[in-house]
């Protein structure tokens, strides 16, 4: 025996010093290629793939593309990235009058601005909320004119990335409020408000965001009384808000139902009201238990805004659509699609990698 | 009738019902300003239920609460008042996860008591010191072990100035080791004067510091006396059996 005996009695004489942890074995990467049967075919097959688009694309893309010219530059087998040059302005700011397009992009520049100051947390205060607020209203009178000489310019003329931009702000930021009222209705334990909240939750997610926006946009100027009108932009805002409200309050209902019935009694214990407690203990805590799944809804909120071209709306989506109908160019769907999905993607996977951030923080419950 | 006559905390006739279950059943019961009384008797027998009427989160159906001299009446505003003169420390500790301990120890301060935020920090790291663990003020909660969150819980409700403190099973969530730094901050608290209404299954702080001993079952207070008599002659029955079975 060499290794000590399973005694009966022990005492400890020589403490074990802490010694650092071995280093990890990694698999090299060749037999995570090649390690096997199935893991080769996979390889061979993926390689087979690439070997055959790749030059494709690099021909498409860089070789045969028309880089700059009119319509008749392209045609041949190339991208036609003359036109995304030539229309660009136009994808971007839809029919708003050319000579005016430095408002919309102010109005844009503004937004992302605030959006980059808003990110740490430590900011989240009443002064950014306030500037919020500043911000949309001075981004409608920017837009629509009319004030310290700025021209006039109906709804009807807005277009493009400007109304992705504040159709996906105005829906989340009004949203939000009604979402966490909504939650908070339905965990109610006063009977009227709860079924009340879980009739306009129910009702909005039984219904396809289409005919939710079909309704705003055809019955609800019926149901308003003579003389009252309300802005085609409006009804789709109207719309989107609404909808995200049913579904962030049902992300937010979950999140609320992981936070200990413990909490609010601790707040109420020291004397913190109702509406003090919800607010500064029991939702933050909500919000931090669901990041992932508030986020993915925003991302579909984002992206649910393009929907609006059915009622007629000039979006970042409609825009190049319209673009496309240019008779004087061959109508290159693939560089404008592939544009205006660029501009999609750097939208959502922003937020995905902030919501990202915003989880690994203590404060929003991560357990270090 | 005296300002320090009346009693810290009266409870008279309380009757509460969870659905068809009779859950406190008569009780009642009187401390008195600087009282330490110590509640006691089997799981189920109605002891939280009984403490946490006393700051309202529970509420009874019959019966009536007094804390210094003011009646508890739900929905009420009556139930914010006393609930700033009233600490409570709960097993689980309940600290807010997403605040550090000294935000823990200043929310309520600013946003109830209306305390400037300067004023309110002094005040926690003066409680923090006090259950010594100043050091770790600016840690989550998360990131103390249970005696610590106890002890910033303890210190948390301090911070309010309260004239009761409820302690609801503090130690009962705590690993052995941990339960005596928990214990010692309370008797420190005992020593100082404090009213204290605790339900705990520690007998030796029970016999500690306690002014009276109230032991419960079923819903009722089977028993109330003063430590010594309440460990070397119990009265009743079931209180004989129930200390027959703790004794070590």
């Amino acid at each position: 025996m060499n290794s000590p005996p399973l005694a009966e009695a022990f005492v400890l004489a020589h403490p074990a010093p802490a010694r650092a942890a071995p280093a990890a074995r990694r698999t090299p990467v060749w037999r995570t290629l090649f390690g096997d049967a199935v893991s080769s075919g996979i390889t061979l097959a993926a390689l087979a793939g690439l070997l055959e688009l790749g030059p494709k694309l690099v021909s498409w893309g860089l070789v045969r593309a028309a880089w700059s010219g009119p319509g008749t530059a392209c045609g041949g087998q190339g991208a036609c990235w003359a036109f995304l040059r030539s229309k660009a302005p136009f994808i971007l700011f839809g029919i708003y009058p050319p000579e005016q397009r430095w408002r919309p992009a102010a109005m844009v520049a503004m937004f992302v601005l605030l959006a980059l100051w808003t990110l740490p947390p430590s900011r989240w205060t009443r002064l950014t909320l306030w500037l919020w607020a500043g911000a949309v209203a001075v981004a409608v009178l920017l837009m629509s004119g009319g004030v310290l000489g700025l021209t006039p310019v109906p709804t009807s003329a807005w277009g493009g990335l400007p109304v992705t931009v504040l159709l996906t702000v105005l829906s989340l930021a009004i949203g939000f409020p009604l979402g966490v009222a909504l939650a908070l209705g339905r965990r109610s334990e006063l009977p009227g408000l709860r079924w009340m909240s879980i009739a306009v939750i129910e009702l909005v997610r039984g219904l396809p965001l289409v005919t939710i926006l079909f309704i705003a946009a055809i019955l609800l100027p019926l149901m308003l009384p003579d003389g009252v009108k309300l802005d085609n932009l409006a009804r789709a805002l109207a719309a989107l808000t609404v909808f995200s409200a049913a579904y962030l309050a049902e992300v937010l209902r979950g999140g609320l139902q992981g936070v200990g019935a413990g909490q609010a009694e601790a707040g109420r214990a020291l004397g913190l009201s109702w509406w003090a407690t919800t607010r500064l203990i029991v939702l933050p805590q909500a919000v931090g238990n669901v990041i992932p799944a508030l986020t993915n809804t925003v991302v579909v909120i984002v992206k649910n805004t393009s929907l609006v071209l059915l009622v007629g709306l000039f979006d970042l989506l409609s825009a190049g659509r319209a673009a496309l109908t240019d008779p004087k160019w061959p109508g290159p769907y693939m560089e404008t699609y592939g544009f205006v999905a660029l501009i999609y993607f750097v939208i959502c996977f922003s937020i995905s990698r902030y919501a990202l951030w915003l989880e690994r923080r203590p404060a929003f419950g991560a357990s270090s | 009738m005296t300002e320090t006559a009346t009693p810290a905390v009266e409870i008279n006739a309380l009757n509460k019902w969870y659905g068809a279950y009779h859950a406190l059943r008569d009780v009642s019961l009187s401390v008195g300003r600087g009282e330490r009384v110590v509640i006691c008797g089997p799981s189920g027998s109605g002891k939280s239920t009984l403490i946490r009427c006393v700051n309202g989160l529970e509420t009874a159906e019959e019966g009536q609460v007094l804390v210094q001299g003011v009646e508890l009446k739900s929905g009420d505003r009556s139930i914010d008042m006393v609930r700033r003169s009233v600490g409570m420390v709960f097993q689980s500790f309940n600290l807010f996860p997403h605040k550090t301990v000294l935000e823990n120890c200043t929310l309520a301060q600013v946003r109830v008591a209306k305390v400037p935020p300067e004023e309110a920090r002094d005040r926690a790291m003066y409680y923090l010191e006090k259950v010594r663990i100043p050091d770790q003020a600016g840690k989550y909660p998360g990131q103390l072990s249970g005696g610590q969150q106890q002890r910033v819980a303890i210190a948390r409700a301090l911070c309010m100035d309260p004239k009761v403190m409820l302690f609801d099973e503090p130690t009962s969530a705590l690993d052995m080791e941990m339960v005596g730094e928990v214990l010692e901050i309370m008797v420190a608290l005992a020593e100082e004067g404090m009213t204290m209404l605790c339900v705990t299954h520690e007998m030796g702080f029970a016999r500690r510091v306690a002014d009276r001993i109230v032991f419960m079952d079923a819903g009722q207070i089977v028993e109330m006396a003063a430590p010594e008599a309440f460990f070397e002659s119990p009265q009743h029955a079931r209180t004989q059996a129930f200390l027959g079975r703790i004794a070590h």
